[in-house]
């Protein structure tokens, strides 16, 4: 057979070609199976995540609120007093407002551009039942004197545009002020940064702390006979399977004031029995139960990974003279790394999203950025806010992903 | 663990020392949940241990939180419980259907963009609960489904997806796929193949996934709670609710029983872990 003559597959085309057709032919097969899950996620999730990036810079409430006034604020420059069809769009629009109770947003609204705005609006809404038709600028200003300081008309001027990345500066307590620029609120009011230190450091420090506590569990796991792990890894399962509310119930019982722990402290003497000490509400509250709550995703990774390791090595190592903690740390801990590096960003990225236990157990003081998108959400009903929030959260646990990804990799996650 | 007969005096201190320390991170893992056990049963309202049951007087002692847990008037678990059932079981459903075919398509060789795709089906895992909760509940608000069954359903598959396709592509990476294409061969439809030979040796698996999606569904808390309205209260969302009004010890009862569902379920988890070892050949 030449060279040039092609081989021939059973219809009659090159057989280069029909293995293409059929490799062509599997890779749409194999991506039809996993189109249905992918439409579906994409449909429901991940569309509504990006939307809440147009949803936290959409700012279109006030706008909407005074349609009149904006549009007649189009032609002035904002160095002095606005002219009468300013005042007289504003007064139409207020009165709607008023009319339908729903004054009090744009009141608030307001009073975040402007501190004092809130009390001259307020007094307006009751002065303009009077009012008479015709020169509306002389009628309102005198309701209030505030009215005709200029700072007021340009505080609503600025508060127009319909997108802004305010939300994200109030994130990190900031602010643009009435020149434009972006500076720092006052100290006394920085509470989100205070959230997102908090926030990390928790998630740190719960990460140490169960690395600590996973490692020479797993190593026993590892290193005991078959019969004997796999009882105490029921230890270690049973929580995992366990509804997360009830260890959170179960730390609230163990951790009250007249708990378990508080009567054991005082049974060895360690403190006085009217001197108990706060152990709930607060920050020991949240580390302690995000710890064990957390606990299995760090020794499962570790598990499966000292379970590979051959024992061996280790004597191999100490035959060559080697005593047993250099052995240790020169062939051991190195050989579990990656097992190392997997728990710890598991545990990292639950951690740094946490939300019922912190809720439960945190108080004020232990509360993390989770519980303030939450509080936004269902209190304030500050939405846009909250997605602002929610997506500087969700940039942070990407970027950790990404990393996780190009360590370990997410097809080699294990369960159970 | 025996140590050898010439392990030296300071190297047995520390191995006795280890063992201490993980007795004790054994005992913190798990004691927490028997704690509950005993005052579920606590005859007072209080969450305290009394001096009676130190002592086991068996007056201190009752059911009567179960009783009320049951009986109880105006309670909430009935409805809870069997909307936390429905959902759950719909949700499996879904996630075990869904999540299989995925990992099916991903475990073939031919799969383009393998590496992607599987970051974006595993995302819902990753993404923190709280901003899941607020995407989904934006998204079933403008279509309408909010505070229903059907919406809670499809926000739990969501979750619930990613632990079936990584528990089924688990099994299928043992996978001889030879035995397949020997069935084609001797005749059989891809449908008839799929259901007579992949589907009973990748069962363990499929199982195992839709266990984790069902628990993910009837522990869920964060999204229902955005998501629900009176009449789609959940177990989960009523301890919640309980935990921060006033603890009273017929939360315990609940809490109780979940142990007790959660024990049923880690024997079902384990048992199928060993049978699919056992299966693809695997012997440790």
């Amino acid at each position: 057979m030449s060279s040039e003559q092609k081989i021939l597959s059973t219809g009659g085309i090159p057989l280069e070609e029909s293995l293409k057709q059929a490799e062509k032919k599997n890779k749409i097969k194999a991506f039809l199976l996993v189109t249905p899950l992918l439409l579906f996620l994409i449909i429901t999730y991940i569309i509504p995540i990006a939307d809440m990036f147009s949803r936290s810079i959409d700012d279109k409430m006030v706008t909407n609120m005074l349609p009149k006034t904006y549009k007649a604020m189009e032609q002035w420059d904002g160095k002095e007093l606005p002219p009468e069809e300013v005042f007289k769009a504003f007064y139409l629009d207020y009165k709607i407002l008023v009319e339908n109770k729903t004054a009090g947003k744009l009141q608030t609204q307001l009073n975040y551009e402007k501190n004092g705005f809130k009390s001259v609006l307020k007094k307006l809404a009751r002065k303009q039942k009077k009012f008479e038709e015709g020169n509306y600028k002389e009628q309102i200003m005198k309701v209030h004197k505030r009215w005709r300081n200029v700072d007021y008309w340009r505080a609503i001027k600025r508060r127009a545009p319909a997108y802004t990345y305010s939300k994200y500066l109030k994130g990190v307590d900031m602010y643009s002020n009435e020149d434009g620029k972006i500076v720092q609120v006052a100290e006394d009011r920085r509470i989100h940064r205070i959230l997102w230190s908090r926030t990390l450091e928790v998630a740190f420090f719960v990460t140490l702390f169960c690395f600590l506590m996973a490692y020479p569990i797993a190593h026993l796991l590892a290193t005991l006979p078959m019969k004997y792990s796999n009882l105490l890894m029921i230890c270690v399962l049973l929580p995992f399977w366990t509804s997360l509310l009830v260890r959170t119930a179960s730390w609230m019982i163990l951790l009250q004031q007249q708990g378990l722990v508080n009567d054991f402290f005082v049974w060895i003497g360690l403190v006085t029995d009217d001197n108990r000490p706060e152990m709930m509400y607060n920050k020991t509250g949240t580390y302690v139960a995000m710890t064990q709550i957390l606990l299995p995703f760090m020794v499962l990774p570790l598990y499966s990974v000292m379970k590979t390791i051959s024992p061996s090595l280790m004597r191999a190592g100490k035959s060559l003279g080697a005593t047993p903690s250099v052995a240790f740390f020169k062939i051991y801990f190195p050989l579990t790394i990656p097992g190392i590096g997997a728990g710890c960003l598991l545990v990292f990225i639950l951690a740094i999203g946490y939300y019922i236990t912190p809720a439960l157990v945190g108080g004020a003081s232990g509360t993390l950025i989770s519980n303030q998108i939450a509080y936004h959400m269902k209190s304030t009903l500050d939405w846009s806010f909250a997605s602002a929030m929610g997506l500087m959260l969700l940039t942070g646990v990407l970027v950790i992903y990404w990393i996780y990804n190009k360590l370990v990799g997410v097809d080699n996650i294990k369960l159970g | 663990m025996a140590l050898p007969k010439y392990t030296e005096p300071h190297y047995r201190i520390w191995h006795y020392f280890y063992l201490f320390i993980c007795g004790c991170v054994f005992f913190f893992l798990i004691a927490p949940l028997f704690v509950i056990f005993p005052l579920s049963f606590n005859a007072e309202e209080f969450l305290v241990f009394t001096d009676g049951m130190k002592r086991l007087d068996p007056d201190a002692f009752s059911t009567r939180w179960y009783k009320d847990m049951v009986y109880g008037t105006k309670n909430p678990w009935g409805l809870a419980a069997k909307n936390s059932f429905i959902i759950a079981i719909f949700a499996t459903f879904g996630s075990i259907i869904l999540g299989t075919l995925a990992a099916l398509g991903l475990s073939s060789r031919h799969m383009p963009y393998k590496g992607l795709i599987m970051a974006t089906l595993i995302s819902p895992m990753i993404v923190p609960l709280i901003i899941s909760g607020v995407a989904i509940f934006f998204f079933m608000a403008k279509v309408g489904l909010a505070a229903t069954h059907l919406g809670i359903i499809l926000a739990h598959i969501i979750l619930g997806t990613p632990f079936v396709v990584i528990t089924v592509t688990a099994t299928l990476s043992g996978f001889d796929h030879s035995i397949t294409r020997a069935a084609s061969s001797l005749g059989s439809n891809p449908f008839n193949t799929f259901m007579k030979i992949t589907l009973p040796l990748i069962l363990p698996g499929v199982i195992s996934g839709g266990l984790f999606a069902f628990v993910t569904s009837f522990d869920e808390v964060v999204v229902v709670l955005f998501l629900a309205g009176l009449d789609n209260t959940t177990i989960p969302v009523q301890m919640w609710t309980g935990l921060r009004e006033q603890l009273s010890p017929t939360i315990l009862a609940v809490a109780t029983c979940l142990i007790v569902l959660s024990i049923l379920i880690l024997v079902t988890a384990e048992l199928l872990r060993r049978r699919s070892e056992r299966l693809r050949g695997i012997n440790r």
